[in-house]
């Protein structure tokens, strides 16, 4: 069936919610489904009790859905904007993503952070960062980033499943994407990387948007005979590197691209990675697609200028062909 | 104002004694640097960890604080679990990954110290909705400390207890000082139990000194909670005896505060009580203190003679799944 990307998290939410009554949701405004309709109707099927309209309390949100986790429900904790996560950022970092360890393994901690990210439609300071870096940075924590509406969907089931704290990137500007997703009920792993396009020539390790930006890419440079292959590793905490290497093995050359600033990122974690794994097999330096160091600007050529995009793929593949 | 029954007091009296004892074993240990990082004790405050502990159910949860051994004792839990992990042994109860500041039993409820403060009180309304939507009939109490009323958590957690009428209890333990920041310098209004008022629910002020007030007002609170009315605020007014850590030179206070709470002494209260009603005669109460003892010292002679962890055992224990190697 064709869905979009925020129709299958629907769904995804919807089919969780039927199958284990301990699973439930909370967010501002996820009654009536705001700011982007993934949660829209769940109240028709599910009701008050299990889909929570929350103050605009994000430690409470965040903290209560630890105290939830840890006694025997699965909550479902809809950011809003990542960029909130900020106002929890103790919830997250300290209780969440510690407390099992601390803890000796006593806690099971079975929870799903929604992270509704990314740049566009001049969204701002507050409102456009990617973050995942900071999380898998923070030992403890999942960190799973779909691009396409399959991956979302089954990304965002296995998320609901898993005994620990998984976030779940959701790149704001992928909501309304089109595309096939099965009609049976298909778990994507973590840790499962997957081929967008296959290619001999260069490969771009791609996340979520930038997903997109590079198949454009692809099209574009396979007109004059480059053949790029586009991996998404769909997680970043657990990684596939075995899916990543044999990439290279093929290639040979690497681009890793993301929307993340550059410094300190994902990106910087992915390259390093495959420098490790398949340094011998590296016929050029890898090359990376990443965002200026500075906040998201508001107006929009501004913001045009920091989001990466296919063009600077293209120039990075040139690049690592040179 | 309702009393506990006689054995329930004297039950009261031994569990004091029990935090008591091992709080003053476990600063000496520190001293004799047996027991690795920063200390934070409770001794003084005995009162409010028990009479908290006395109106709980075994299956009731516990929030607690960087001060939180007495709340773990009072709970009921493990004196060689608990001894073990402030050694950081292997067999110590988080396996020596928490510590004083990061221990939690849950067999027992007690569902963590915190290093963060107030951090509790957020964690608190989601244990409350859990045992809503499980009808379980259980209560949950966080702790935390006057200097923690100050911070956004708090004011967050109190605030969805109350809209959404959950099953908690805060206590709030006010011991007058936020590390070395006098309560009077740092809180606005003065009253932490005045705070309730703005969120609807009962706010009130106990003597923390006097565990059968604790008892009594705790009591009404997880009553209320199980009726499904809804959390209450407690702040219960005690005195730090000792330093905010252990070696703390507390150049902030001068001696008569200690003087004050020694003179207070929650636990001679009570003996005084229960010697004044019959209840307590020295041979018993020295029977209790023999059997407190032997129980500390066995803790103690379980955590000298456990084995340290490996250190690769920092490894474990991060996640419930994890089968890649990456």
């Amino acid at each position: 069936m064709k869905l979009d990307f925020g129709d299958a998290l629907n769904l995804a939410l919807r089919e969780e919610m039927r199958r284990d009554p301990r699973v439930y949701c909370i967010g501002e405004d996820i009654v009536l489904g705001l700011p982007f309709g993934v949660t829209k109707g769940l109240i028709d099927e599910f009701g008050p009790d299990r889909v929570l309209n929350a103050p605009i309390s994000e430690a409470a949100i965040v903290g209560s859905a630890f105290g939830a986790a840890v006694t025997g429900l699965v909550p479902v904790v809809d950011m809003h904007f990542a960029d909130f996560v900020t106002c929890a950022m103790d919830e997250v970092a300290n209780q969440i993503a510690k407390s099992r360890y601390m803890f000796g393994g006593q806690l099971d901690c079975p929870l799903t952070l929604r992270m509704p990210y990314g740049i566009g439609k001049s969204g701002g300071g507050h409102h456009s960062n990617s973050v995942e870096a900071w999380f898998v940075n923070l030992p403890g924590l999942k960190v799973a980033i779909p691009s396409t509406p399959a991956d979302a969907r089954g990304l965002l089931k296995t998320a609901i499943r898993d005994p620990d704290p998984v976030l779940v990137f959701e790149h704001r500007a992928l909501y309304r994407v089109v595309g096939d997703v099965p009609e049976a009920e298909v778990l994507v792993p973590l840790g499962a990387a997957d081929v967008k396009r296959p290619g001999r020539d260069v490969t771009v390790i791609a996340t979520a948007r930038m997903v997109h930006e590079s198949l454009e890419a692809a099209r574009r440079l396979a007109e004059e005979g480059v053949e790029v292959e586009v991996v998404d590793p769909r997680s970043l905490v657990p990684l596939d590197r075995e899916t990543l290497a044999a990439s290279v093995r093929r290639t040979h050359r690497v681009v890793v691209a993301e929307e993340g600033v550059m410094r300190g990122s994902a990106g910087a974690w992915l390259a390093w990675v495959v420098m490790e794994d398949s340094f011998d097999e590296l016929d050029a330096p890898i090359a990376r697609v990443a965002a200026p160091n500075v906040p998201i600007p508001f107006s929009p050529p501004l913001e045009s200028f920091v989001m990466p995009a296919a063009d600077d793929v293209i120039a990075a593949v040139r690049h690592v062909l040179k | 104002m309702s009393a506990p029954g006689p054995e329930l007091m004297v039950e009261m009296y031994a569990a004091m004694l029990r935090v008591r004892l091992f709080e003053e074993r476990a600063r000496e240990l520190f001293q004799r640097g047996r027991i690795p990082g920063f200390l934070h004790t409770s001794v003084g405050q005995e009162a409010v960890a028990v009479g908290v502990a006395a109106a709980l159910r075994t299956d009731d949860y516990v929030l607690s604080t960087h001060r939180g051994h007495g709340h773990l004792v009072a709970k009921g839990g493990s004196l060689r679990g608990l001894m073990a992990e402030l050694y950081g042994k292997a067999n110590g109860i988080c396996h020596g990954k928490g510590g004083t500041m990061h221990i939690a039993d849950v067999s027992v409820g007690y569902l963590g110290a915190n290093g963060v403060l107030a951090s509790g009180c957020v964690v608190a309304p989601g244990v409350g909705l859990s045992i809503k939507q499980r009808r379980s009939g259980q209560v949950v109490v966080t702790f935390f400390g006057d200097g923690a009323a100050n911070r956004g958590p708090f004011h967050e957690g109190v605030n969805l207890s109350a809209l959404w009428t959950l099953p908690v209890v805060f206590v709030c333990e006010n011991n007058r000082w936020a590390s070395s920041t006098a309560h009077t310098r740092s809180t606005a209004g003065g009253s932490i139990a005045a705070r309730a008022a703005g969120y609807g629910i009962p706010g009130e002020s106990v003597d923390g000194n006097d565990v059968v007030a604790v008892w009594d007002a705790v009591m009404r609170a997880v009553e209320r909670a199980r009726r499904g009315d809804g959390p209450s605020l407690i702040e219960a007014h005690t005195i730090r005896w000792v330093g905010h850590f252990e070696g703390d030179p507390q150049a902030y206070r001068g001696k008569d505060e200690v003087d004050e709470g020694r003179r207070r002494d929650p636990i001679a209260r009570l003996e005084r009580v229960l010697t004044e009603h019959g209840r307590l005669d020295a041979a018993h109460a020295a029977r209790i203190r023999e059997s407190v003892v032997a129980e500390i010292e066995d803790a103690v002679a379980h955590a000298e003679a456990s084995p340290l962890p490996r250190g690769e055992d920092a490894l474990n224990d991060l996640f419930a799944y994890y089968p890649w190697a990456d």
